[in-house]
């Protein structure tokens, strides 16, 4: 099972149900081989956009090309699309050989391939024990990776995966995403995985676009993405930020931020003007003694989180949560503390506006 | 009291058993479902393996009934007219479900409501209407002979006996059809274009095993109904058939001759044996597939001329399902109508005809069907309590029992109560049971359980038990919260129960047909039977047939809007 890597290039991308838009202006370049994730809320258009490139749904404008051909126009059967549903979608009325092998009859390929190529699929999830089971007989595990089996048989031009892992619980859903990865990279096949979980998001993927009101909001790697948030959307839903207001300065040291609450913090160079500082709570750390460029704060409440302490603290008009990485035998601050705050300029993104 | 315990105890415990109050209700409740239903079922049964002369048993009577080309040829009849009949029902349902459910279309509201017009009518009501539209010298064919020179044996035979039931019993499979259609997740079928398939493959290998449940439930119904149906051939003239057989050789040779009883014993084993085989089919294949997010099939809008099809297609049946009801209006208003595509004159004539000459069928049907659906909804919701609240030993048999009477045939209940009451007198008088007019409601009380055991059930599984545990820890015991708290909480199904057990029971005229002894005892079905036995009395007959419409029309509808208000008063109560 080896196919021709294949890359998709959307282009000016607008869907509508009805008067409501769900797309708008989706511009999305993947390279063939990645694993690239769609990230967003609930209502955010992942989902619409990537059953807009199976060819369900009311039909966008703009372009959609895979491989370098356009398929806007192609009925979904004629797409060779593989798509991987929420639910697994498997038919209740077949036995787990009859669902693998259904794309393979509709081919039209002959009786011994297609014999051959549905032990091969089972193979390869490992599930070929199960062949005439029927799919009520099988665990939710064992159903994802059948309808796995089910798309990656037919040799798919790329592969769609739509909140694959949602319906299992927490520790198969870990172990089965390190599976997905893994055979991924054996099979090579462009890969979009649908998903509201950043950290399966973070997890497996090459890039990922990160999707709010039918707009992508930025494109990139996870790390690239948590670290140098493109805007406050996307700061505030990849993990947990401080977010301050204020204003950015030139001084004669350097940059500088000053919060409305006359706060001052040192920073790399950003543009002037007024904006939002993103502070990751683990970027700023607690000291017991006032100094330069430190926010002064009372804590308000800890958590204890197993490998951090977390604190709310409020200091420059916010509740600021802070963490610090736990040790055994480590010494905490109690509620009602008065503490000094130094920031991790390096690590400070400023977002004009 | 206090005597009758101590006398209680001085005897031995194994005869004076200690029955709480519900276990006595569930065990009279059971008494009566046994001498009223399974009792009559096998007398009659027994009697058709009895020798008639002397009492021994025997398979002769099989053996006559299958050496008489009659019977044999009625049996092929009524298994052909059946068989053909489903087909025709599927032919006219299957492209309105899946209009409905797969496209975007405004008539889905008119096929949806288009499904419950024929039902609101007992077939034998239209299939005089039937006649005169479709019949040899009706309206289509006198239109089509004076235009084309051809005629269309439509109502000839057989052929008139499977155009009114499957016109009039198609619902059953569009409602079952539909519901499964739209129980089937929409990522099934998208999983399926996804690899590949579209189109009628696509309907054949997916959408429509899946539906196929909802299928047989609607195709095994209509199977039995037809098949089991006394009074539309009967009003043909069709009497080669096995219910008219049953019906004839009873009411004309008498109660004795066995051959009533062979055809009875036949009818029930075909009736079984399709509920048991639809349900054999059925088991371990709830394919009711619809996810969270999911929804049925995804919908899609029609092109122009797909839509100018699905509207003539839809147009059409929809003429073809209303043409009884048409035709029954016409009639019930005109003054002649024969060798004329329209009756001659209009004229309310035959309204006052009707009205002086069938008080009695009304008041009686009134009397009947009000006193069958009182009782029926009393037994259905003690019957729903002792299933779903109570832990007796066998409440489940209880509910099987009552709703076995779905399986047993109108003409066979009628042979075993005349058999049954046979030579019985009216308790202290010197009047024969079997003519008693009370025999004709307890026949419908039966008939009619299994539909108000339904809506009782759907009741009371509604109300919760923690409100019943409430008020048992406020202090009410359990008669005073059945009382104050239950039945309250189900006075709205219990409403919709008696309505469609009403309603149906008043046009029922398969058991009554057997039990009525005399015109003034009859009910309304029996009377608009007599009036279109003869040609004169038609007119009239058509405006007893529109009154009986307008009474299950006005039932149905009642029902469906108590349904609903107690429906929205609910939701309103639920969000706190």
């Amino acid at each position: 099972m080896t196919t021709e890597k294949q890359g998709i290039e959307i282009d000016n991308l607008h869907l509508s149900f009805g008067d409501t838009e769900v797309l708008s202006g989706v511009n999305l370049s993947i390279k063939p081989g990645e694993f690239f994730a769609f990230l967003g809320p609930s209502g955010s258009g992942k989902s619409t956009l990537l059953r807009a490139i199976a060819g369900f749904g009311p039909r966008p404008s703009g372009s959609i090309e895979i491989g370098g051909k356009d398929v806007l126009d192609l009925q979904p059967w004629k797409r060779n699309v593989g798509m991987v549903f929420q639910s697994y979608a498997l038919w209740p009325h077949m036995s787990v050989r009859d669902n693998v092998g259904f794309g393979l009859q509709e081919r039209r390929e002959n009786k011994a391939v297609i014999r051959s190529k549905v032990d091969a699929a089972l193979e390869l999830v490992g599930l070929a024990h199960l062949a005439e089971r029927m799919p009520n007989q099988l665990s939710g595990g064992q159903q994802q990776r059948i309808a796995l089996a089910r798309t990656v048989v037919v040799e798919p031009k790329i592969l769609l995966l739509d909140e694959p892992l949602s319906n299992l619980d927490a520790s198969l859903r870990v172990e089965m995403r390190r599976e997905l990865l893994a055979l991924q990279r054996k099979l090579g096949l462009t890969t979009i995985f649908v998903t509201h979980d950043q950290e399966e998001a973070n997890t497996t993927s090459d890039r990922m676009a990160v999707l709010d009101g039918g707009v992508i909001q930025q494109i990139g790697s996870p790390q690239e993405l948590y670290d140098t948030p493109a805007n406050l959307f996307v700061a505030d839903f990849l993990g947990t930020a401080n977010i301050l207001k204020g204003d950015v300065t030139k001084t004669a040291e350097g940059f500088i931020f000053t919060t409305q609450t006359g706060d001052i913090l040192a920073i790399g160079s950003a543009e002037t003007g007024s904006g939002s500082i993103v502070l990751r709570p683990q970027n700023i750390s607690i000291e017991a003694k006032n100094g330069p460029r430190t926010i002064s704060g009372t804590i308000k409440h800890r958590e204890f989180l197993g490998s951090q302490m977390r604190y709310l603290i409020d200091a420059a008009g916010i509740e600021m949560v802070v963490d610090e990485s736990h040790r055994a035998g480590a010494k905490w601050f109690d509620a009602g503390s008065r503490v000094n705050l130094a920031v991790n300029t390096d690590a400070a993104v400023v977002i004009a506006g | 009291m206090s005597t009758n315990q101590a006398l209680a105890e001085r005897l031995p415990r194994f005869l004076v058993p200690k029955v709480s109050g519900i276990k006595l209700v569930a065990i009279l409740i059971a008494l009566m479902l046994i001498g009223l239903l399974i009792v009559p079922v096998a007398i009659v049964i027994f009697v058709a393996f009895q020798d008639p002369a002397t009492g021994a048993l025997t398979l002769q009577n099989f053996v006559d009934f299958f050496r008489t080309s009659l019977f044999r040829e009625s049996f092929w009849n009524s298994f052909y007219v059946s068989s053909v009949s489903v087909i025709m029902a599927t032919v006219i349902a299957m492209p309105l479900a899946y209009i409905t459910t797969r496209f975007n279309f405004r008539g889905s509201i008119i096929i949806q409501s288009l499904g419950f017009i024929p039902l609101i009518m007992p077939p034998f009501v239209g299939a005089v209407a039937m006649q005169l539209i479709f019949g040899r010298n009706g309206s289509v064919n006198l239109l089509l002979r004076d235009n084309f020179g051809v005629s269309i044996p439509f109502m000839e035979g057989l052929n008139g006996v499977i155009l009114v039931q499957s016109i009039h019993y198609f619902p059953f499979i569009l409602i079952n059809l539909s519901a499964s259609l739209r129980n089937i997740d929409r990522s099934m079928e998208e999983a399926a274009q996804n690899l590949g398939s579209s189109g009628m493959r696509l309907f054949r290998r997916i959408v429509f095993p899946l539906a196929m449940p909802g299928y047989i439930a609607g195709a095994a119904l209509v199977f039995i109904k037809v098949f089991d149906d006394l009074g539309t051939p009967l009003l043909l003239n069709v009497n080669n058939m096995l219910a008219p057989q049953a019906f004839l050789r009873i009411s004309s040779i008498g109660i004795s001759d066995p051959m009533g009883y062979v055809i009875s014993c036949i009818l029930v084993v075909f009736s079984i044996f399709s509920l048991w085989a639809s349900f054999l089919f059925m088991h371990g294949k709830d394919y009711a597939t619809v996810q969270k997010g999911g929804g049925g099939m995804s919908k899609r809008d029609l092109l122009f001329s797909e839509k100018a099809l699905a509207y003539a297609a839809v147009g059409f049946i929809l003429l073809l399902v209303l043409s009884p009801h048409i035709g029954l209006l016409l009639l019930s208003f005109g003054t002649i109508w024969s060798y004329a595509p329209l009756p001659d004159a209009y004229t309310f004539a035959n309204y006052v005809t009707m009205w002086d000459g069938s008080k009695d069928y009304i008041t009686n049907t009134l009397l009947y069907a009000g006193l069958a659906a009182t009782a029926d909804v009393i037994i259905g919701t003690m019957i729903a309590y002792i299933v779903l609240r109570t832990n007796i030993f066998g409440r489940n048999a209880l509910d099987y029992l009552a709703t076995a009477a779905l399986a047993v045939p109108g003409v066979v209940l009628g042979i075993g109560y005349l058999r049954m009451f046979h030579g019985v007198n009216i308790p202290f008088s010197n009047e024969p049971m079997a003519s008693w007019w009370v025999i004709i409601a307890l026949a419908l009380m039966i008939r009619r359980l299994p539909y108000a055991l339904r809506a009782c059930t759907a009741a009371l599984q509604q109300v919760s038990s923690a409100l019943e545990e409430a008020a048992e820890s406020l202090g009410a015991n359990k008669f005073r919260t059945i009382k104050r708290v239950v039945i309250p909480l189900m006075s709205a199904g219990i409403l919709a129960g008696f309505v469609t057990s009403f309603a149906t029971a008043a046009v029922e005229l398969s058991a009554t047909i057997m039990l009525v002894s005399s015109n003034s005892d009859a009910p309304l079905a029996y009377g608009i039977y007599l009036f279109m036995q003869t040609p004169s009395g038609r007119g009239a007959g058509a405006a007893l047939g529109i009154v009986a419409v307008i009474l299950v029309a006005i039932g149905m509808i009642m029902s469906q809007l108590i349904i609903e208000r107690d429906k929205k008063l609910r939701s309103t109560g639920d969000t706190q």
